[in-house]
């Protein structure tokens, strides 16, 4: 009898199992990082902007972040402007230099892959007069450099374009974007949500004038990110009110929040080689095994350059939305690129600006992995996608027709 | 975001699969935007939906909203299935999301695009039903994967 409840304790937990691997949405909290933020809500939480004691753990909790984190891009710490996160960062870097710089042109260049932050602030910019050039990237999403050279006019103020893509990990070429814009004076601003804490940056090595990146994506809180703007930058306030980091931007800081960042920056840089390693190791291991055993598919983004934890693929004759259900059942969370993810009837615009038709772009599959996920995890979310694609295709009329048509190819 | 109605035809779908030599085959929508709805029916010489069976590329709720549709039509009359709307297959499932209503329209699209094959095929008139859109738009993607 014993035997028996073993054996459904067993079936329970591994029904229960889950995969989290969609960790360029948001990760775990690291149980480190919420004990420093602790104290922070019930013991250190005067103002920072107090004049008592009281208030002088507060303010060290966020010069000690601020200091470990311009450490962590060998960037000065008084150039580190924490935010709300990395929207606003973004938000904040575009139209405040642009407006700023008004007088000397209204010309932007960014590329057609960046985030929504980005992008849908360039187009408010258009509607108040300014033009910008979207670079086309190639069918890899790399930005080419001569496409950017030739985008370049004596109006240029600001080039803006992402560090590395949220959907396919591709990992642009910051250092030499940054030297071209150096060498015609124009700003560089690069969104890095994605990459910082995750592959090595040096705002210097690199000429970023601006660079953008949120807590939440490397286990620390959801809430707060920071701009860095290079000590000579003149960019405006983006909110007003206070004189809080260094009058740039208004409001009382979210202390935890910020503390948190700090901790998980901390803790992202001491891990971050032997972290990626085992990241890559995975990573590689789940794209080898999903193209060779899955007839249909494809990887999209850079092979090499490359995220550590990104796998995106894109799986013929199938919706993603229904991909993403079913793996949801088994236990695994990922994310795609249909439209029916997106809320709108177009799939990813990424997907579509490397190359992709609208239909393989519909039935995309993103996973991002964690140094928590295990080898024996990737084989479980293979057996689970070799299952779920085939069953979806064998109630899809793309996947009949095509069968029809290609006998021969139907293994 | 979905009803329970909606998982559990999502999850168990009702009636997947083709029918050979069916009296009559719609198929709707577009690859391009996300959703292709293939209804088959075998219908008897009392025009009797017999049997009906369906294959859909496309999301959650354009999978359970097949389901249902072919559910709802099994065993009725062809006059029957007219009846069959979007509200109606909308209201069996307890809802959909406001952005998934265009799935339901294309299940009563995919019913009546399959009744106008049988009655074409047939020569037989069914009243209300209009020659459907034919807007699948596949186009081959001779892409080596």
């Amino acid at each position: 009898m014993w035997h028996d409840t073993d054996v459904i304790r067993k079936a329970v937990a591994i029904m229960k199992r889950t995969i989290y691997l969609d960790n360029a949405a948001t990760t775990k909290v690291h149980p480190l990082v919420v004990e420093a933020m602790l104290p922070y809500f019930t013991e250190h939480y005067g103002n920072p902007s107090s004049i008592y004691g009281l208030a002088a753990p507060a303010k060290q909790g966020i010069e000690e972040a601020r200091a470990t984190i311009a450490g962590a891009l060998g960037a000065k710490t008084q150039d580190i402007y924490f935010t709300g996160g990395g929207s606003e960062a973004d938000n904040w870097a575009i139209k405040a230099s642009a407006e700023f710089m008004a007088s000397r042109g209204k010309h932007i260049i960014t590329s057609k892959i960046e985030h929504h932050a980005v992008l849908h602030t360039c187009e408010y910019l258009e509607g108040k007069g300014y033009e910008v050039t979207y670079l086309d990237v190639d069918e890899n999403g790399l930005v080419r450099l001569e496409d950017l050279r030739g985008a370049i006019r004596p109006d240029t103020i600001l080039i803006s374009i992402m560090f590395a893509n949220n959907e396919i990990g591709t990992i642009q070429p910051i250092g030499e974007i940054g030297e071209i814009a150096k060498s015609h004076g124009i700003l560089f601003h690069t969104d890095a949500v994605q990459a910082f804490g995750h592959v090595p940056i040096d705002v210097d090595a690199l000429h970023i004038d601006m660079l953008s990146a949120s807590g939440h994506k490397i286990n620390g809180p959801k809430g707060v990110g920071f701009l860095f703007i290079r000590t000579g930058v003149k960019i405006r306030s983006f909110i007003h009110g206070g004189a809080q980091e260094r009058k740039r931007r208004a409001g009382t800081e979210n202390v935890p929040g910020i503390v948190g960042f700090g901790k998980a920056t901390e803790l992202a840089m001491a891990t971050m080689g032997e972290r990626s390693a085992k990241e890559i190791a995975m990573r590689d291991y789940l794209i080898s095994r999903i193209l060779h055993e899955v007839p249909f598919v494809r990887l999209n983004g850079d092979p090499v350059k490359r995220l550590p934890n990104n796998v995106n693929v894109a799986f013929r004759f199938i919706e993603g939305e229904s991909l993403l259900i079913k793996l949801d059942f088994a236990g695994i969370c990922g994310s795609s690129g249909s439209a029916c993810t997106s809320g709108s009837l177009d799939p990813s615009h990424v997907l579509l600006a490397i190359g992709l038709p609208h239909e393989i772009a519909h039935g995309s599959l993103r996973l991002t992995l964690s140094e928590e996920n295990t080898m024996e995890d990737m084989d479980y979310v293979v057996g689970q996608i070799k299952e779920i694609v085939a069953y979806l295709r064998g109630m899809s009329p793309l996947y009949e027709d095509y069968a029809k048509k290609h006998p021969e190819k139907i293994g | 975001m979905y009803t329970e109605k909606v998982m559990d035809h999502f999850e168990h779908p009702r009636n997947v699969g083709e029918i050979e030599n069916a009296s009559g085959t719609g198929t709707v929508g577009n690859a391009k935007c996300g959703d292709i709805m293939r209804i088959y029916l075998d219908i008897d010489d009392d025009q009797i939906i017999r049997d009906v069976k369906f294959k859909t590329f496309g999301c959650g709720a354009a999978v359970a909203t097949s389901s249902m549709a072919t559910e709802l039509i099994k065993g009725k009359s062809v006059q029957e299935a007219m009846a069959v709307t979007n509200k109606a297959v909308c209201e069996a499932l307890d809802g959909l999301p406001p952005v998934k209503v265009h799935c339901s329209l294309l299940a009563e699209e995919a019913i009546h695009a399959a009744l106008w094959d049988y009655a074409t095929k047939h020569g037989i008139e069914i009243s209300g039903l209009q020659k459907p859109k034919s807007d699948i738009g596949e186009e081959e993607v001779e892409e080596d994967y």
